[in-house]
C-alpha cells in the first residue's frame, strides 16, 4: 500500500472543501472496498479524509412521506430498519443478498453506491484495463467474461456494477443528495448518477471533485409486491450473475431494475411498460442493443427466466394477501 | 523523507540477515523494504480499548486494525488469512459488532472498544462458544477458529436483536434460530478443513437448540 496522510473531517462542507483542495484525496467511510483496492495499489490516494464522524448515520422521514437515508448508515442497519423492511422490502432484501455479515456491518450506503467493479481484469494490475489505467486496453475482451456485462457496455469496458443495493434503489427512483466543495447541496436522480463507460470507463459517476454524498432519498412507499432475486454461483457471499429488483402492483404494472448485466443498475422505460406482458418481453426490452460475448450470452435467457420467476413470486404474494 | 543513513542501515541489516540464511528469500525482502522506504510513511497516534484495556499506539497510517492487534499488541489470536475480507479469519468485535479487521485502518478506531478472541475467554475460563467448539470438534487445523468463534458469538446477538438475513422467510417477523439462518449468517467465515457441520452444532448448542 502506498503511504498516505489521514485526517478526520468535522463537517460535510469542510470534508468536501478539503477533498477538493488536496491533491489525490479520497473520502473513507466503511473502507471495505477502498482499502482492498489500496492494498493492490489499484487505488493510491495520497490523503484520506475519514468521514465517519460526520453524523450522517440516521434514517429520517421526509416531508413527502419517503425516507432520507444518511450516507453513513451501515448496510446492516439499513436492511434491519423497521420502516425499510415494511415499506421498501426489496431494498432490505437486496442489502441482505450482498456481501457477508462482517462487511455489511461496516459498509455504508454511500460507499455501496460508489464501490468499484469486481471485474477480475480490473483487479489484476498485470492486465491491461481501461478503467484502471486509461488507454491500456481491455483484457476482458479476449478473456473470461462470464461475470461481465452485455448491455450499456463499450469497446473500452464491459465491467458490471457490483452493487445489489443500488439495483433496488434504481427500481425505487432513489435520489442522491450531495454537498459540493462550495458548500452547496444538490440532488441527482440515481437514474442520472452513473455514467456509461463509452471511451472513458474510468469516469463512473456524476460527482464533481470533492463532492460528498450526504444522503440517499427514497420517494414515498409504492406498496405492491416487492421482490429482489439474485442468481449467483453459490448460495451466499458471491457477486451476482443476474439480479432483478421489482415492485409489482396487483394490476400487473410496476417497475423493475436489473443487476449483473450492465455498467450500472439497469432500468429501461420500455421494460417497465412491458411488465404486464411477462418475463420474455421485459427482458427483451432491457437487453435491447445488447452485445453479449460467447461466455456471457447465457445471461440473456437467465435474465428472462429470473424476471419470469420474480413475476410469478409477485402473483403468489398477491394471492396470499387476497386470501388473508 | 527518510534519511539516507536510516535507509542504508536497514538495508544492511536485511542483507546481513540474508547472509546468514542464504537463498533468494531475503533478497526479495530487501527489494520490498526499499519500496516501502520510498513511500515516506505517515505516523499517527491512536487510542482504543482492546479486551477492556486502554491501549495507545503510534502507527503508520497504513496499519490495518488486524496488524495493530497482531504485530503491535501481540494479540495473535486474530488471524490473517486472505487480508482482503474474503475469509473471515480476522473477524473481531468492534463496539459489539463483528467486522473484518483486515479491511479497517487502526487509526479509524479512535475511542472504540475492540474485543478479540483473547477477550472472549481464556484457558480455564472459556466463553461458552469456545467451550462448545471444543465439545463439538468445531475445527481441525484451527486457523479460522478465532474468526469463526467471534463471528458465531455476533451471529447469535444479531438474531437476538431481530436482524433479518437473506434466508429469513419474512422481513416483518423476527428471524428464527434455524440451521438455514445460522449457515447463511456464517458465510463470511471460510473453513479450509470443512468443519462447518460441527461449527453448526456448537452454535446450536449455545443458541439453546438441540444439536
Amino acid at each position: 500500500m502506498k503511504a498516505f496522510t489521514y485526517s478526520r473531517a468535522s463537517s460535510p462542507a469542510e470534508a468536501a472543501a478539503e477533498a477538493a483542495a488536496t491533491p489525490n484525496a479520497k473520502f473513507i467511510a466503511g473502507g471495505t472496498n477502498l482499502l482492498d483496492l489500496m492494498k493492490l495499489q489499484i487505488e493510491t490516494p495520497a490523503h484520506l479524509i475519514d468521514v465517519n464522524g460526520l453524523g450522517l448515520d440516521s434514517i429520517e422521514p421526509t416531508p413527502e412521506g419517503g425516507l432520507r437515508i444518511g450516507a453513513l448508515v451501515r448496510n446492516t442497519d439499513l436492511a434491519a430498519d423497521a420502516r425499510v423492511r415494511r415499506d421498501y422490502a426489496l431494498l432490505s432484501r437486496a442489502l441482505l443478498a450482498g456481501a457477508s455479515g462482517q462487511l455489511r456491518n461496516k459498509a455504508t450506503t454511500a460507499g455501496n453506491l460508489l464501490q468499484r467493479t469486481r471485474c477480475v481484469y480490473f483487479y489484476d494490475p498485470r492486465q491491461p484495463c481501461n478503467k484502471r489505467a486509461p488507454g491500456s486496453g481491455c483484457a476482458a475482451m479476449g478473456g473470461v467474461a462470464r461475470q461481465l456485462g452485455l448491455v450499456g457496455v463499450s469497446e473500452s469496458c464491459i465491467a458490471t456494477h457490483p452493487s445489489d443495493m443500488a439495483v433496488a434503489m434504481m427500481a425505487l427512483d432513489a435520489v442522491v443528495e450531495t454537498i459540493g466543495a462550495d458548500g452547496i447541496s444538490r440532488r441527482i436522480a440515481l437514474q442520472d448518477f452513473y455514467r456509461l463507460p463509452g471511451e472513458t470507463p474510468q469516469i463512473e459517476h456524476d460527482l464533481r471533485p470533492g463532492e460528498l454524498i450526504q444522503a440517499v432519498i427514497l420517494p414515498p412507499p409504492l406498496g405492491g409486491a416487492q421482490i429482489y432475486r439474485k442468481v449467483r454461483d453459490r448460495a451466499s457471499y458471491a457477486f451476482a450473475l443476474v439480479t432483478v429488483a421489482a415492485v409489482i402492483q396487483p394490476d400487473g404494472s410496476g417497475r423493475l431494475a436489473a443487476g449483473g448485466i450492465a455498467p450500472r443498475p439497469w432500468r429501461v422505460e420500455a421494460a417497465d411498460a412491458a411488465l404486464p406482458q411477462g418475463g420474455a418481453e421485459v427482458s427483451a426490452a432491457l437487453l435491447d442493443g445488447a452485445r453479449p460475448r460467447p461466455d456471457n450470452a447465457f445471461k440473456q435467457p437467465l435474465l428472462a427466466r429470473t424476471i419470469t420467476a420474480a413475476l410469478a413470486q409477485a402473483r403468489e404474494m398477491q394471492g396470499k394477501e387476497m386470501m388473508s | 523523507m527518510i534519511g539516507g543513513d536510516e535507509f542504508d542501515i536497514s538495508r544492511r541489516a536485511v542483507l546481513l540477515g540474508g547472509g546468514a540464511l542464504a537463498g533468494a528469500g531475503p533478497v526479495r525482502a530487501a527489494t520490498r523494504k526499499e519500496t516501502d522506504m520510498q513511500d515516506s510513511p505517515t505516523m499517527m497516534e491512536v487510542s482504543f480499548s482492546v479486551n477492556g484495556e486502554a491501549r495507545r499506539l503510534r502507527l503508520d497510517t497504513r496499519t490495518s486494525l488486524l496488524d495493530a492487534l497482531r504485530e503491535h499488541l501481540q494479540l495473535t489470536g486474530s488471524k490473517k488469512g486472505c487480508d482482503h475480507g474474503q475469509c473471515g479469519a480476522c473477524t473481531v468485535l468492534v463496539q459489539g459488532r463483528r467486522i473484518n479487521s483486515c479491511l479497517s485502518l487502526a487509526v479509524m478506531h479512535e475511542g472504540d472498544e475492540i474485543t478479540t478472541i483473547e477477550g472472549l475467554g481464556q484457558p480455564g475460563e472459556l466463553h461458552p462458544m469456545q467451550a462448545a467448539f471444543l465439545h463439538h470438534d468445531g475445527f481441525q487445523c484451527g486457523y479460522c477458529t478465532p474468526g469463526q468463534i467471534c463471528s458465531a458469538v455476533a451471529v447469535l446477538a444479531e438474531l437476538q436483536a431481530g436482524i433479518p438475513s437473506h434466508v429469513s422467510p419474512s422481513l416483518t417477523e423476527a428471524p428464527t434460530l434455524s440451521e438455514a439462518e445460522l449457515r447463511e449468517r456464517m458465510s463470511g467465515n471460510i473453513c479450509r478443513c470443512g468443519a462447518y457441520s460441527n461449527i453448526m452444532e456448537a452454535m446450536r448448542e449455545i443458541a439453546g437448540e438441540p444439536a
